[in-house]
C-alpha cells in the first residue's frame, strides 16, 4: 500500500516536471537588473505585469541589489555571460559601458532616431551616438524646493518665488536657544546632499555664469559669477545671521522630516519618502528664481539598455521588453508609483500632471533644466563638498577655495577624458 | 597502484600528508596567494573594472607619491596607530589589573567591559555618531549646551574629529585586551609575589619588576594585534563620516578608505591596488618590527 502511494508519488512529480520543462522550453526569458529602492521595484514588477500579459511568450525575471554594489556587479555578471539582457544604467555610467562593450544600440527601426528627439526631454540626446541611440529612459528627475506649512504659517512667510524671498523666508523660520545655538534651521543645506546639482546648475547660471564648457569637459565656475553663486551659498550659514548650519541633525531631509528645517531643496525621488511621514504637512515649489525671473534646474536620469549578452529570440524579447517600458503607459507607472517624472513632454506636460501640486514644480522645472555630465559623480561632489569645507573650517577666502576647486575638477575631467 | 605499493612507509606518510594539506593548500592559493599576486599586477594596469587592462608601469606608483591626499591619508593611518595602540594598551592595563584584585561582581563587570567587543561596530558608530551631533540632537552637546558652555565640532572639525572616531574604536577594543591582560595576569605564578610580601616589597616595586616584566609577551601580542586593527581601520571612519567618507578634508581618512573610494566610487583599479601594495607593505614593516621586538626577549 505505502509502495503504491509513493509509486503515484514519483508519477505525478515527474509528470508535472515535465510539464513545467514544457512551458519552459516555449517561452523566452529574460532577465532585468535595476538597484533596489522599493518604489522602483514596485514600479518595475506593475510594468513586467502588464508587458507580460501583453506578451505571454515572454517571462521578465527581475534581479535588484542594493545600490552600493550595483555597478560591481553588473561590470562582473556581463563579461562572464551571467547578467541581464536588460539593465538600468545611471546616465553618467553610459560612455564606460559603450567603451567597454557591455551594451548594445537599439535598433534604429524600433527607435528611430528623428522620432525620439521629437518626442522625448532634449537632454536624453546624451545617449545618442549618429544616428542611433545607446539607451533610453522611462523617467527624468529634477530639483524643487520642499516646505514646510506649518513653519512657513507660524513665521508668516510665503513659500519664496526668488532667492531674496528665499533668505528672508528662512531667516524669518530660523530659531535659536539662549545661547544662539541654531535648533531649528529656515533651510537646510549640505553639499553632500543635493545642493552641489543646485549650485552648478543652478546658482552660478543664475549669477550669470556657464559652469562647464565644451561638452563637460573644461570647468568654467571659476569666475565672477561662480563667485557670487559660492558666496551666495556659504553665507546661508557663514554670514552674520546663519539661517542654516552645515551638519544640522546629521542629514538635511532627516532634519526636514523631523520638521526641523523650514525648506529643503531635493529631487523628486524624495516625493516617496515624505509622503509616509506622519505629522509632516509640506509642498513643494519650483527652484527660485533670481531677480532677473531666472530659473535654472539641473535633471538626471535613469536609462535602460540592452546589454550585449542578448541574442536571438531574447535580443527579440528584450526589444520589446524596452518598448514597452518606454511607452507612454509605463511612464505614467513610474509617475504615479515612483515619483519620477515622464521622459516625454507629451506625458510629463498633461495639463493634469504640469498642474499637480506636487509632481507640478519638478515637471516645469524640466523645461529650464540642464544635466551635467560627470565623468566620476562622487568625486566631482566631494570637491564641492571641499571647496565649502576649506572656507568653513580652515578660513580660506571663496575665491581661493573657488580656484582651488575649479583646478581639481579640470584634473579630474582631463583624467577622464585623455583615457 | 603498483606504484604506491612500492613505496616505503615513510614516502607514503609524506603522500598522505600532502593529500591531507592539498586542500588547504589549495584554498590558499585561490583565495589568498593568487589575488594577492593578482592586485600587484593589477598595481602596474590601468583598469575601469569594465574595460581592458593597460600596462601602465610605475605610473600608479608615480601618481600615488605625487598625490598630497595620500600622504595626508598615511599620516592620518600612522595617527590612529600611534594614538590608539598606546592609549588602549594603557586604559586595559588599569582595567584589567584592578579587575584582576577584585572579587565583587568580578564576572558582571567582565561582562560589561566585553560587551562592546561583540556588538556590531556599524551599529556603535551610529550611536557615536548621533552622540557627536550639535544642538538639538546630539548628546554631548546638549549636555553642554544645559551647562552654558559652548558646543564642541566633534565631527565637522579637521582637528577633533580624527579623535572623537578614535575613541569609540578603542572602548570597542577594550573587552578583548581585557580578558587577555587577565590571561596574562593569571599565569604569573604566585610564588614570586609571595616571595616579594616576605621581603617586604613596594605594590609599585611588584608592579615594575614582576608583573609587567613578566607580562611581556602578553603585552607584545596585544600591541601586534591592536596595531594591525588601527592600521586597517575602516567601518568606524566610514559609518561616521557617510555622506563625506574621510571628511571634513581627509582629516579622518585612513589609507583603506581611501583605496576603497578609489576602487569602488572612482573605479580606477589600478592606483587603488597600487595603494593597496603600499598598505601591504606598511603592514609587513610594521609586523617585522614588532616580531623582532619579541625575539629580543
Amino acid at each position: 500500500m505505502k509502495i503504491k502511494r509513493l509509486r503515484a508519488l514519483a508519477l505525478a512529480s515527474a509528470t508535472s516536471v515535465a510539464a513545467l520543462a514544457g512551458s519552459v522550453a516555449n517561452a523566452v526569458e529574460i532577465e532585468y537588473w535595476q538597484y533596489f529602492f522599493d518604489a522602483r521595484v514596485t514600479a518595475m514588477e506593475q510594468l513586467i505585469e502588464g508587458f507580460e500579459a501583453a506578451n505571454p511568450d515572454i517571462t521578465v525575471k527581475m534581479t535588484h541589489f542594493p545600490y552600493a554594489d550595483y555597478r560591481t556587479k553588473v561590470a562582473a555578471a556581463i563579461p562572464a555571460g551571467e547578467g541581464p539582457d536588460v539593465v538600468q544604467l545611471f546616465y553618467g555610467w553610459l560612455n564606460d559601458y559603450v567603451e567597454a562593450e557591455l551594451i548594445q544600440p537599439l535598433p534604429a527601426d524600433v527607435f528611430p532616431a528623428d522620432r525620439i528627439d521629437e518626442e522625448f526631454f532634449p537632454m536624453v540626446q546624451a545617449m545618442k551616438e549618429g544616428d542611433q541611440y545607446w539607451a533610453l529612459p522611462t523617467a527624468v528627475r529634477s530639483l524643487a524646493l520642499f516646505y514646510n506649512e506649518r513653519l512657513m504659517e507660524e513665521a508668516g512667510v510665503a513659500p519664496p518665488t526668488t532667492l531674496d524671498e528665499l533668505m528672508s523666508a528662512a531667516a524669518a523660520m530660523t530659531k535659536r536657544d539662549g545661547a544662539g545655538n541654531i535648533t531649528q534651521v529656515g533651510m537646510t543645506a549640505g553639499m553632500t546632499a543635493q545642493d552641489h546639482h543646485w549650485w552648478r546648475e543652478g546658482l552660478v547660471r543664475q549669477m550669470g555664469g556657464e559652469p562647464y564648457l565644451d561638452d563637460y569637459k573644461t570647468v568654467n565656475y571659476n569666475t565672477e559669477a561662480g563667485l557670487k553663486a559660492l558666496e551666495f551659498y556659504t553665507n546661508m550659514f557663514m554670514g552674520d545671521e546663519p539661517v542654516t548650519a552645515i551638519g544640522f541633525m546629521d542629514e538635511p531631509q532627516a532634519a526636514f522630516k523631523a520638521g526641523r528645517a523650514g525648506m529643503h531643496i531635493d529631487g523628486s525621488f524624495r516625493i516617496g519618502a515624505l509622503a509616509d511621514i506622519r505629522g509632516l504637512k509640506w509642498g513643494v515649489t519650483e527652484l527660485p528664481a533670481n531677480a532677473e525671473g531666472e530659473r535654472s534646474n539641473y535633471s538626471s536620469y535613469w536609462v535602460n539598455a540592452i546589454t550585449t549578452k542578448a541574442e536571438g529570440e531574447k535580443y527579440d524579447a528584450a526589444v520589446k521588453f524596452m518598448d514597452y517600458v518606454t511607452s507612454d503607459e509605463a511612464m505614467q507607472i513610474w509617475l504615479d508609483v515612483v515619483g519620477e517624472l515622464p521622459a516625454k513632454p507629451s506625458v510629463g506636460m498633461t495639463e493634469k500632471n504640469a498642474n499637480d501640486p506636487v509632481f507640478g514644480p519638478f515637471i516645469r522645472g524640466l523645461e529650464y533644466a540642464h544635466t551635467t555630465k560627470f565623468a566620476d559623480e562622487s568625486g566631482q561632489r566631494q570637491l564641492m563638498v571641499e571647496m565649502v569645507e576649506r572656507m568653513q573650517l580652515q578660513g580660506m577666502s571663496a575665491a581661493d577655495s573657488l580656484a582651488q576647486a575649479a583646478e581639481a575638477e579640470q584634473k579630474l575631467l582631463d583624467a577622464y577624458y585623455t583615457k | 597502484m603498483k606504484l604506491y605499493r612500492d613505496l616505503t612507509i615513510r614516502q607514503k606518510q609524506i603522500a598522505w600528508a600532502w593529500a591531507f594539506l592539498a586542500i588547504p593548500v589549495l584554498f590558499y592559493g585561490v583565495i589568498r596567494f593568487y589575488p594577492t599576486g593578482n592586485a600587484i599586477l593589477i598595481s602596474f594596469q590601468d583598469w575601469n573594472l569594465l574595460g581592458a587592462r593597460t600596462w601602465t608601469g610605475l605610473d600608479n606608483y608615480q601618481k600615488l607619491f605625487a598625490d598630497p591626499v595620500f600622504w595626508k591619508v598615511f599620516r592620518n593611518t600612522f595617527v590612529y596607530l600611534l594614538l590608539g595602540t598606546p592609549v588602549s594598551l594603557v586604559i586595559s592595563f588599569v582595567v584589567a589589573y584592578h579587575l584582576d584584585k577584585t572579587r565583587f561582581l568580578h564576572g558582571f563587570l567582565r561582562m560589561l567591559y566585553f560587551l562592546p567587543f561583540m556588538t556590531s561596530a556599524v551599529a556603535m558608530a551610529w550611536v557615536w555618531r548621533w552622540f557627536y551631533q550639535p544642538v538639538p540632537i546630539g548628546l554631548f552637546n546638549n549636555f553642554l549646551a544645559s551647562l552654558g558652555i559652548p558646543q564642541i565640532n566633534f565631527l565637522n572639525s579637521t582637528t577633533n574629529a580624527l579623535p572623537a572616531i578614535l575613541a569609540p574604536a578603542v572602548w570597542a577594543g577594550l573587552g578583548f585586551q581585557i580578558i587577555i591582560f587577565m590571561a596574562g595576569l593569571r599565569a604569573i605564578p604566585k610564588s614570586y609575589y609571595e616571595a616579594a610580601r616576605i621581603d617586604g616589597v613596594s605594590t609599585w616595586t611588584v608592579l615594575w619588576e614582576i608583573t609587567l616584566p613578566l607580562l611581556k609577551p602578553t603585552i607584545v601580542f596585544i600591541v601586534v594585534f591592536s596595531s594591525i586593527g588601527f592600521l586597517r581601520i575602516f567601518d568606524h571612519v566610514y559609518n561616521m563620516t557617510t555622506q563625506n567618507p574621510g571628511g571634513p578634508l581627509n582629516s579622518t581618512k585612513p589609507l583603506v578608505l581611501m583605496i576603497y573610494q578609489t576602487a569602488f566610487n572612482s573605479f580606477d583599479m589600478g592606483y587603488a591596488a597600487a595603494q593597496t601594495v603600499v598598505l601591504f607593505l606598511v603592514l609587513l614593516v610594521v609586523s617585522l618590527l614588532q616580531l623582532r621586538i619579541l625575539r629580543d626577549r
